[in-house]
């Protein structure tokens, strides 16, 4: 567990996004510090992807402070946040389905020269992901959803991130690959990455995250250690499916 | 079978003409999903600096290897083609990304004008004889077969310069990133591409290619003139569609087919309408037969990707 007082290296102040008019951010703060597993949980169209997609400079905000390893990067476009180790799999996971397998996890791999570290990544990558390995010369499109994921997340790393968001990665997979995906994501904090993860479900996610923030119509409503916000009742009501009376008459 | 091998051959020159210019259309359209209607006018400023050069070469060195004047025009008209190719993207498309789809076409319609009313300015609105710096002598390598060394010249580099853009594209670091950047710019920018570095590349390379086309057109007609964009650049857009727009080696089909057509059709037009047409009519040609494959192949020969473009 991270010290509270360790300097986050991801840190958001009052951040607003919006889409024409509507206000899709209203003023949210979180951090993210290395090695830490962060989650945001919430309902459908509260504002998390949003949220990701402005920290990766995909869609530009109109309020508040973006702050990367002590420099605001509010204003960088997506290129050069990725050059500085902000990464992110986007929702969907944007694989290029006519790109091979292969040729997704190098163009992960752009803006890096040091074709050993590379090589040496790509052997990590298979180690934690054998599947992506077994399908580097298959056309990405043709790859079943989890591998698409897979291969999603693999071409992330591959860009050395220091942080990296990571957008509803369960999405439509078998639970065993859930499970194998989320076992990825610890092992990487473990390397001291920081990860801030959006989940659907959210009961996994607070499980395995230290802390987590809740968002709720362009807010962050609840935040705190992930055990603390598992035995919210606000929490277990509304995110985890629990009715309140089934808990009174346990 | 004489006429036949001839006809091929003939097809074939032209043929990878329009295959390096409608590269061009085809890779823009990939990576843009928008036709570059100004691409013809490099064709032309290509063939007009490279005439430029070699007038002004040969006229302060007489005497100078007719190898060596080609090199030296190709060595300026390309950079200077892929200059303009690039301010046309920077200046003029750029801004227009999210623009509705009519507002990019007619600035292109815009563009090509503005070019042809330049180099009208530059370079005057007479007929300019292209010199001969590779030898036209007709060498007879079988009976009935005539073939200069400029049209076996014109294949081969064509030929070199389409397989060099598919190493290029399939092989190297910007081709992958230009393919990444073609599926979705978005996810490319999230790759670490600079999306808008890929797209300029995009409009360089084809450039450079239409530079090359314009100096072997030239040098096969031998002639260049402020308008001679227009035709190959509507036959490369032709064989880019009938290709199937936004696929690499659909347009070097397209070309390819759409050169061989012609030239069958300039030789066998007259027996086919009993002498109702003749062979300057073989223009015709290239509409009928791109008119033909889009009713029974919408998405052109090797196309497949123009549906799934949103
Ligand atoms: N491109 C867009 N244009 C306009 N409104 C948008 C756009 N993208 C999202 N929104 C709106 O912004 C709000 C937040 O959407 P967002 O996708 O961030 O939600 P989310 O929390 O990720 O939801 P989900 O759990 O369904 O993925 C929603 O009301 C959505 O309709
Ligand atoms: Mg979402």
């Amino acid at each position: 567990m991270r010290t509270e007082n360790t300097t986050p290296i991801l840190e958001v102040r009052g951040l607003k996004v919006a889409y024409g008019g509507i206000q899709a951010v209203k003023g949210i703060d979180l951090q993210v510090r290395e090695g830490e597993l962060v989650s945001l949980i919430g309902a459908n169209g509260a504002g998390k992807t949003t949220t990701l997609n402005t920290l990766a400079g995909v869609v530009p905000h109109n309020g508040g402070e973006i702050r990367y390893a002590g420099q605001d990067v509010g204003k960088l476009p997506s290129h050069l946040r990725l050059r500085k180790g902000l990464a992110l799999v986007p929702e969907g996971r944007g694989i290029f389905t006519r790109l091979t397998v292969a040729e997704n996890l190098q163009t992960g791999a752009y803006t890096r020269r040091d074709t050993d570290g590379i090589a040496a990544d790509m052997e990590k990558v298979f180690t934690l992901l054998p599947r992506v390995k077994e399908r580097l010369n298959q056309v990405a499109g043709t790859l079943s959803g989890g591998e698409q994921q897979m291969v999603a997340i693999g071409r992330a790393l591959l860009s050395r991130p220091q942080v990296l968001l990571l957008d509803e990665p369960s999405m439509g997979l078998a639970p065993l690959v859930v499970e194998k995906i989320f076992e990825v994501i610890h092992s990487i904090t473990r390397e001291g990455m920081g990860v801030l993860l959006v989940e659907q479900n959210a009961n996994l996610a607070l499980e395995v995250s230290e802390r987590a923030y809740v968002m709720e119509g362009g807010l962050v409503t609840l935040e705190g250690t992930g055990k603390a916000l598992l035995d919210d009742p606000k929490v277990r009501s509304a995110y985890l499916g629990e009715e309140i009376d089934q808990g009174l008459a346990a | 079978m004489e006429t036949f091998l001839q006809q091929t051959l003939n097809g074939l020159v032209s043929g990878s003409i329009y295959a390096l210019v409608a590269l061009g259309y085809t890779m823009v359209y990939g990576i843009l999903g928008l036709i570059n209607f100004a691409h013809g006018e490099l064709v032309m400023i290509g063939a007009l600096v490279a005439l430029q050069t070699v007038t002004a070469l040969s006229g302060a060195f007489p005497g100078l290897h007719p190898v060596i004047l080609l090199i030296a025009g190709v060595a300026v008209a390309v950079p200077v083609c892929m200059a303009v190719g690039y301010l046309i993207e920077r200046i003029g498309y750029r801004r227009l990304r999210n623009a509705p789809r009519l507002a990019p076409l007619i600035t292109a319609i815009g563009v090509s004008f503005l070019l042809q009313t330049l180099a009208m300015i530059i370079w005057g609105r007479e007929f300019h004889v292209f010199p001969q710096l590779v030898s036209t002598t007709p060498m007879q390598p079988m009976d009935g077969v005539v073939v200069s060394p400029l049209q076996i010249f014109t294949i081969v580099v064509a030929f070199a310069l389409m397989g060099g853009l598919m190493l290029l594209v399939n092989k190297s670091r910007l081709g992958r990133a230009m393919r990444a950047t073609a599926e979705n710019h978005r996810v490319a920018g999230l790759m670490g591409i600079n999306a808008n570095g890929v797209i300029a590349a995009t409009f360089i390379i084809g450039s450079g290619l239409a530079a090359l086309a314009g100096v072997l057109f030239a040098s096969n007609y031998a002639i260049a003139h402020y308008a001679m964009g227009f035709t190959p650049g509507l036959k490369a857009f032709t064989a880019a569609v009938l290709g199937g727009i936004g696929n690499l080696p659909g347009a070097m089909v397209g070309g390819l087919v759409l050169g061989l057509v012609e030239s069958f059709g300039a030789g066998y037009i007259e027996h086919l309408t009993f002498g109702f047409l003749n062979s300057s009519y073989q223009d015709i040609f290239a509409f009928m037969i791109l008119g033909a494959v889009l009713i029974f192949r919408p998405s052109g020969l090797l196309g497949e990707r123009v549906a799934d473009r949103a």
